[in-house]
Order: C-alpha cells, then structure tokens, then sequence
C-alpha cells in the first residue's frame, strides 16, 4: 500500500484517478492497516447536512405543529414580528390632530383603534412602537441568555477557583432586586435612546438565576460518559464546552430566551410609563403614561387609550408564554415519560422524538 | 470548601452583596462622569451658595465628602451606611433613613400578603390541576394562569382601579390609610388599612398563574412516581398519600420560585405604589428619581437591596425547618 491509497480514500468525493493501478484503489477489503477503513459506506456531506436539518429542524417544528398551544404562540410571536418589519412601512406614523380628539376605536377605518386627547391615531402608535420593541427584546433576550449561558457553564466545567468567582457574582446578581437597579442605572448612566442598549440595561441584573441553573445542569452533565471521552481525549475545553456541553443546554435555553424576553417587555413598558427612560417617539410605555397622566382612569371617554397599549403588552406575553411552554413540553424529557403512560399523548410527540434521538444518536 | 459550613457561606455571601450594592451606589455617585456629586456642587454654586458651604451641604446629604480623596471619601461612605447613616434628603430635608423607616412597614405589610396569598392560592389551583390532569377543570385552569402570566402586574392594577376603585367606588383610588382616622391599634384605623391595602395585593395575585404552573408540573412530576405506586400497594389511606406523598414533595420545589418572588414582588412595588400612590418604599424612591433627590434615591436602592438580601438569607437558612433532607445544605440543591 502507499500513500496514495490513503489518500484516495480520504476524498471520497472525487478520487483523483490514475489507470495503472486500479486495483489497489477499488476494494477496501484488501487493507492491511486498521485505520485504512473506518465506516463501511461513505457518508457524503449532503447526508450529514440531512441529518442535522432532520435532527434539529424537520423533527421539532413538525412536533411543534401538532401542538396547539405552539400554533397559536407561534402565530402571535410572528403576527408581531410581521407588524415590526412591514409594519411602519403600510402605517403612517402617528401625527398630531390626523382626527378627533379621544374617537372611539371600531367607529372610523382612518383611526380603528380611536385616538388619543391629540388626535393621534391609536393604532398608528402601536405599530409603529412595535420595531423598537422587537429590538429592545432581541438583545435584552440575548444578552441574557448568552452571559447567563457562559457565566453558568464556565462555572460549572471548569470547577475550583473559577467557579467560587463566577458563582459569587451570579449570586450577588440573584440576590439584588433587578428593577430598582435597572432605575437607578436608567437615571445616571448616559444611556440614551438607543433600544439595542436599552434592552441590554433592562437585562443587566437577570442572568442570575439562568446562570445557576447552567451551572448545575454542567455540573450533572460533564460526570457523562461521552464528556469523559471528549476529555480523555484531549479535545480543547471551549470546544468541549461549546460543542458537546452548550448543545444539551439548548432546550433549556430556548425557553429561557421567551421568558426574558417577555421580562423585557413588561420592564420596558414599566420604565417607559413611569417616565424614567428617555425617548423620542411613542411606544406602548410612553402612551401609558400619556393617558395615565390625562387621566384616561378615571375618564370613561379616554377609557380605550389606555386599554390599547395594554392590550398589546399581554398579547405579546400570551404569545411568548404560550411558545415558551410548547417548546418546554418538547424538549421536556419528565413531561413526556408522564404522558407515555397516557394514550391520547401517545401519537405524536413520542413518535417525533424517536427519529430526533435516532438520528442524533447514527451520528 | 465543603468543610466550611455552609450557613457561615451563606452569611458571607450576604456581607459580599451588601457590599458590592453599597460599592456600586457609590461609583455611580461619585466616579460616573456627570456624576450627581459635580451636578449638586455646581447646582449650589450656580444658586449663590458659597463654594466652601456648598461643599459642606453635599457631604451632609450624601454622606461623600467631595473634597477627599476618592478612597478616604469611599471608606466614610461605608462607614456613614453601615451605621444606618444614608444622608440627608434634598426635597424632603430629612434624614434618608428616617424617611424610609416610616415607608418600609407599609410596603412590608402589602408585599407580605401579597406573598402569601399568590403562593397559597398558585399551590391549592396546581394541585387540583394536577389531580384532574387532561380534564375541563385542568383546561380552564391553565389557559387562565396562562393569561395571569402573561398580564404584567401594572396592567392587572390600572384595571383594578379604573373598574373597582373609579367606576365602583368599592375601594380608595390612593393612599395607604383613612384620612381622619387617628393612627393606632383601633378598629376603623385598621379597616381603613386593610381597605387601601386590598388592590395593590389584588395586583400582585399574577404571581399565582407563574405559581400554580409550577405546581402543576411538580404534582405531575411527583404522581408518576414509583414510590407513589408502592404506597398504594401497601393500602395507606388516600389522605396519607395526598398529603404526606404528594403535596409534600411538590410543594418543596417552589421554595426557589418562591424565594425569586420576594426579590421581584420588592422591584415591583416602584410602579404598583405609584399607580396607587402607596407611600411606601417605592413611591418614595420614584419620587426621589422624579426630583433628582439623589441622597434618598441612592438610600431607597440600597435600602430595597438590604432587605431583598435580608429576605432570602432568612428564607434560606429555615429551609433547612421545612426539608428534612436538605439537612446541611440549602435551597441551592434543588
């Protein structure tokens, strides 16, 4: 054998051909050294790419589907997304005195939603503070996920000193009350009005409790067979953690991701209407406030004011807690070995997961 | 590290976070550019006030000395909060402390119930839930916790007091007791109380959806168990099972939940009182961002913090009480 044999072997796709000689290329059988052959067929990378997309794309959304819950929180999440991105394009930003004072919402298709004591359009003011929103929500979400995630399984994996640091900041987190923080914080710091470093303000104090969570799911997790192997055989920690340990976390992480983002959005609107956060434009917060402080409570003609902005915070939520629990019933292995006892749950998600944890495990 | 018991860690980590707050607060006065400190100074100069008096007004009400150097001035600070001095308010030209001393009962006195009350009422609903798992009762129940959780507790109280308090007139629109009432140990005064008191603990009931989705899971976790079974094979009484099985065991996860509670329901009372105007702690440090009364800001935040951290110490060294098997350890083993 020579090393052109190893060589064809290895690029399987296009083996580069020389006529002479043939045979020592065309059985894999004749091989002398065990590590000539690995694997009986060779797996192009159009399979491998199959694989994943059945893995981690095909098997959940089709599990998702057949829940109801997913449906609809689904639909809602992106009925928002839809009214950030084309939204502002289709309605006109909202103008003073476009029509009358406090009119009705259902009454008039120029305003659907009534106005406001200016004349503004309600409607107008709720589609045009959705962007904003949706970008408050994106990295507020983000931000702690990602540092909750990497402050948890640092100090989980790495264990000793790492981990006494790390934990005793998290904890120190955990233990202060977020929302005074985030005020005080809002005041002094000379943030602006920029929603991508508002929504990362908002989260600054609510990675703890993710955080502790990684933590101890790491600690459960790096005692694992295939982790010990990763080790033994001497695969570089980040990469250990990155690609074996943070993939088992997702589940968890996904649904931590809808719940601080609905943190966000209550947080927001709350600072918003309490009139601690600088803005530019109207958003649902600050249209609270406006209503608020006209006295739209105690004005049965103002009522529908405030009932718009709050009706688009808890649609919103709906939609993310609705999301969020789908997605826990998917990846939750105890709600599932519940139901396998049951018959009417028996169908679908069982089913869906078996090729999931198949595919996984031919890889 | 394991040697070092583990209620002596626990204290250790209080001292450390009270710290760290106290150390934060006064970075952000003192070393922030555009720091509050610059802008009294300067705002007392620009009023007339000589530059030497000015200076000596900012130290009594901040407690930092602006003269001193950074760390001498950080030490006295430590020192001024640790003895209960945060300084003197601007607006209400009173000392911090005993502003707030007056406030904290009545935030205390809604928070504690709002506690209570959401946990027990979010524990009694997961149970039955559980119990008719898959049926109308568990349905209806868990699309309404569903909507409790997706309703911020402010949205729940503007509700409140549009349709109860203006349109009803069954409760006061404000305040925290009866005007006219002399204060005191008698039955109109604390009618009164309880009365003012009812919807801000109404608002704070959302925490039971959160509460009894979390119960739900539990009592389903703990009913599928296998020692379950086996109690039912040894004949024991179905009371037996519900309450020394089931509720026990489901019940002592939401110790965590419970504990997260304190520190949001604390953050949470910043709006609530203020849609109430409740003056208690929160109402008085949003009145304090409103008038840049920077003395009693930065004292109502770490005061807030103090007794968030206080809370949980309290409620993690007697968890131990409640979790036989927890012995030695804390919350944190769940």
């Amino acid at each position: 054998m020579t090393d052109h044999t190893i060589e064809d072997l290895l690029s399987d796709d296009e083996p580069t051909e020389t006529p002479d000689d043939g045979d020592a290329r065309t059985d894999g059988g004749s091989v002398t050294s065990p590590f000539d052959v690995v694997s009986q067929y060779e797996e192009t990378r159009r399979d491998r790419y199959r694989k994943l997309y059945d893995a981690y794309v095909y098997a959940p959304v089709s599990i998702i589907w057949k829940d109801w819950r997913a449906r609809i929180g689904f639909t809602i999440v992106a009925f928002y997304l839809l009214m950030g991105t084309v939204g502002p394009l289709l309605v006109d930003e909202a103008v003073v005195a476009e029509g009358p004072a406090l009119a009705q919402p259902f009454e008039n298709w120029a305003y659907p939603l009534g106005t406001d004591d200016m004349g503004r359009d309600l409607f107008s003011q709720v589609v045009n503070a959705t962007p904003e929103m949706l970008k408050m929500i994106t990295s507020g979400a983000l931000f702690t996920v990602i540092v909750g995630t990497t402050v948890g399984g640092i100090a989980g994996y790495k264990g000793g000193t790492a981990d006494t640091v790390l934990s005793s900041i998290t904890d120190v987190f955990i233990n202060i009350p977020a929302f005074p923080l985030v005020m005080v914080l809002a005041l002094l710091l000379p943030i602006g009005g920029n929603p991508w470093v508002i929504g990362i303000l908002l989260c600054v104090a609510s990675w703890g409790g993710l955080a502790r969570a990684i933590r101890s799911q790491v600690l459960t997790l790096r005692q694992e067979p295939f982790i010990e192997a990763a080790r033994a055989i001497g695969v570089p920690t980040p990469k250990i953690v990155f690609k074996e340990i943070i993939p088992h976390l997702m589940p968890f992480v996904v649904i931590n991701l809808t719940n601080a983002a609905r943190r966000v959005i209550f947080e927001a609107a709350a600072l918003y209407y309490l009139g601690i956060l600088p803005f530019e434009n109207l958003n649902w917060g600050v249209t609270l406030n406006l209503a608020y402080t006209a006295g739209a409570h105690y004005r049965p003609q103002a009522l529908h004011w405030f009932i718009v902005p709050m009706v688009a915070i808890v649609f919103i939520s709906i939609g993310l807690i609705l999301l969020g629990q789908s997605l826990d019933r998917v990846f939750n292995p105890r709600v599932r070995a519940r139901h396998e006892k049951t018959t009417e749950a028996t169908e679908d998600p069982e089913e869906g997961d078996g090729t999931n944890t198949d595919v996984v495990g031919g890889l | 590290m394991a040697t070092i018991d583990w209620r002596i860690r626990r204290l250790a980590q209080t001292v450390f976070t009270v710290w760290a707050v106290t150390t934060l607060s006064f970075v952000l006065v003192r070393l922030m550019p555009g720091n509050p400190m610059g802008a009294m100074v300067r705002q007392l100069e620009q009023q007339g006030v000589d530059p030497v008096r000015a200076r000596q007004l900012v130290e009594l009400r901040l407690t930092i000395d602006p003269n001193e150097p950074i760390p001498i001035a950080y030490v006295d600070y430590i020192v001024n909060v640790l003895s209960g001095n945060l300084g003197q308010s601007v607006y209400y030209a009173e000392p911090v402390t005993q502003i707030l001393a007056q406030a904290m009962p009545w935030t205390l006195f809604v928070l504690s119930w709002s506690l209570f009350i959401s946990f027990f009422i979010g524990i009694v609903a997961g149970a039955l839930m559980a119990y008719w798992e898959g049926g109308k009762f568990d349905v209806g129940l868990t699309s309404w916790a569903i909507l409790m959780g997706s309703i911020p507790y402010y949205v729940l109280a503007f509700l409140l007091l549009i349709f109860l308090a203006y349109r009803l007139n069954w409760f006061p629109t404000s305040g925290r007791a009866p005007t006219g009432v002399p204060a005191g140990f008698n039955w109109p005064f604390i009618k009164g109380i309880v009365h003012h008191a009812t919807l801000p603990v109404l608002s704070m009931l959302v925490a039971s959806g959160v509460a009894s989705l979390g119960m739900r899971g539990n009592s389903i976790r703990v009913l599928g168990s296998d020692y379950l079974r086996v109690a039912r094979l040894r004949g024991l009484s179905d009371t037996t099972i519900s309450t020394q099985y089931i509720a026990r065991n489901a019940v002592l996860p939401m110790y965590t939940s419970f504990l997260i509670s304190i520190g949001e329901m604390f953050g949470g009372s910043v709006v609530l009182e203020q849609v109430f105007q409740y003056r208690g702690l929160g109402y008085y440090l949003l009145a304090a961002t409103y008038q840049r009364d920077y003395p009693l800001m930065m004292g109502g935040f770490v005061l807030i913090t103090v007794a968030v951290v206080l809370a949980l110490l309290i409620a993690d060294l007697t968890y131990g009480l409640v979790d036989p098997r927890a012995g030695g350890q804390n919350s944190d083993s769940y």
